[in-house]
């Protein structure tokens, strides 16, 4: 598997305004580029899957600053490198 | 690209079920320390650890902060003690210089205090074997092995004595802590290698210098797995779900393994394809056997469904790793597993019947807790007995047991976190002692005329 760059960020909670842009402001603080973006709220749940990518940025950096506004909006925020999605659903 | 319910399948599986990587281990092989002087070789030994896994417990946790899989353990396993000591004939300082060096680098646990005794004693291994209760309760970190039995060379019955009366000794020293000492010595036949899990890791005399080895786990992914798409159905599909489970389990475990070496510039060597419970909720395989429609596990049909699982896990596994090793099986330690132990505390659960599961799975008799006045022969005869089925059925079998001191069945013993805890199992009563005072070897079994 070649290595790649990206990465893949899931938001779940109850949905309020702002999120998306909230959740785009700190991935372009840490020049990270939005590749792909999916959203859903089911009966007020808010649910988003973006890919994106990381050449640009410092993992842990970006890792934290998504983790600290998770909590500030009662969300659940996690970043994760897209290969654990590939290694489990792609031969 | 990856699609959005697979996304959140895998998101799932870390957040709700339980899944992990339970451990990086790095093997690490200690035959350029040998030395004749004490402290050189303890200089020596401590060095080579200190050094070469500098980086491994920040490397776990880097993996673990970018892929958001927790990595639970970390871990170090070296050459048996028994061969880096012999030079020197005093194996404790081995002992001492590997739980300096675990501390020194953050790891949990360090094993390969171990000795490979299946065909015969050299005064270093029974230098080893005298020195147990002494290394397992001064140190804190050190796990300890001795290999009894294997398949090609038969039983060692004079090791398999002298092992049942360590376990006795370990118990009385470490008895203020009712016998955790025991619980860090495992007495293997067939041991392999590459195990990666404690407390029976070691650095194997064929392995190279270094290498990483990674454990998976995932009892709680399967069990979903098999209430959501296999309920009612047939045991091919029971099977099938299994297969498919345990391949995604073990790919995310191969990603970390192959992760680990390259960022420690050290080879890749096996992934061990286990399903290792803890006691918390929702992690338990014990829970699966009874998914598959087993009141409580022990009942009458769990060695079939057990047989079923541990085979499945393997064949999902073995396609999704380039190399395979370590015990590969389902774990069944009782004190680590919520359903073993309500299972063993109900009575439902008995000695007898853990053993015959033995005989379909990875490893043996593991975390048992009996009365503290078992006598060392019996202690031995449990041992031998373990020994047996794994030497005339070509398979790793092991026995890691706690005599606990003042503790009757119907008491409890509580070990703490990922050890759990254990009900007092009740042993038979009567006497093997004439039997294990013979000593000698166990001839080694006929390979064929298998019926």
């Amino acid at each position: 598997m070649e290595k790649k760059n990206t990465a893949v960020v899931t938001v779940v909670g109850r949905d309020t305004i702002g999120i998306i842009a909230r959740v785009s402001a700190a991935l372009s603080h840490h020049e990270a580029n939005i590749l792909d973006i999916s959203q859903t709220v089911l009966t007020d749940m808010f649910n988003m899957i973006m890919i994106v990518d990381i050449s640009l940025s410092r993992f842990v950096d970006l890792a934290a600053e998504l983790e600290a506004l998770g909590s500030e909006l009662g969300l659940q925020i996690r970043i994760q490198r897209s290969e654990i999605f590939d290694a489990m659903h792609k031969i | 690209m990856i699609n959005t319910s697979e996304i959140l399948q895998t998101v799932r599986m870390i957040t709700e079920e339980k899944l992990d990587i339970r451990t990086i281990t790095m093997g690490i092989s200690l035959y350029e320390c040998c030395h004749p002087d004490k402290d050189a070789l303890y200089r020596r030994v401590y060095d080579r650890i200190a050094k070469q896994a500098e980086h491994l417990v920040k490397t776990g946790e880097d993996l673990e902060r970018e892929f958001g899989i927790p990595i639970v353990n970390k871990r170090i396993s070296v050459t048996p003690a028994s061969l880096v000591a012999a030079s020197c004939g005093d194996p404790i300082v081995v002992a001492r210089a590997m739980d300096a060096a675990a501390k020194e680098t953050g790891v949990n646990y360090i094993g390969g205090y171990t000795a490979l005794v299946q065909k015969g004693m050299t005064a270093s291994d029974r230098a080893l074997i005298a020195s147990l209760p002494e290394a397992l309760s001064t140190t804190e970190r050190v796990c300890s092995s001795v290999n009894v039995a294997s398949t090609r060379a038969g039983i060692d019955m004079d090791a398999v004595r002298l092992c049942g009366e360590a376990i006795k000794d370990i118990a009385e020293a470490t008895k203020d802590t009712d016998a955790s000492g025991c619980m860090k010595l495992v007495v293997f036949a067939n041991a392999v290698e590459d195990n990666p899990f404690m407390a029976g890791a070691f650095h194997g005399p064929g392995e190279g210098d270094c290498c990483i080895n990674v454990g998976i786990s995932g009892p709680g992914v399967v069990k979903h797995a098999l209430e959501k798409e296999a309920q009612d159905q047939p045991f091919d599909v029971v099977a099938e779900t299994i297969k498919k489970t345990a391949f995604k389990i073990t790919r995310v475990g191969q990603l970390i393994a192959r992760e680990a070496s390259a960022r420690l510039g050290v080879p890749f060597g096996i992934v061990d394809l286990s399903l290792a419970p803890t006691p918390a909720m929702g992690d338990s395989v014990a829970h699966i056997l009874e998914e598959m429609g087993l009141e409580v596990c022990g009942c009458h049909g769990t060695t079939a469904a057990l047989a079923l699982l541990n085979d499945a896990v393997k064949k999902g596994g073995v396609m999704a790793s380039s190399h395979v090793g370590g015990l590969s099986g389902a774990f069944i330690p009782v004190s680590e597993d919520i359903g073993m132990i309500n299972a063993a505390a109900r009575g439902a659960l008995s000695l007898e019947k853990l053993e015959a599961m033995t005989c379909v799975c990875s490893v043996g008799l593991d975390m048992i807790a009996v009365p503290g006045h078992t006598s060392a022969s019996t202690i031995a005869a449990i041992i031998a007995d373990e020994a047996a089925i794994g030497m005339v059925n070509h398979k790793t079998t092991a026995v890691r047991i706690i005599p606990a001191p003042g503790k009757d069945v119907g008491d409890e013993v509580e070990f703490g976190g990922l050890f759990g805890r254990a009900p007092i199992m009740r042993v038979s009563p009567y006497s093997a002692e004439k039997f294990i005072a013979r000593g000698g070897r166990i001839p080694a079994p006929l390979q064929s005329l298998k019926n």
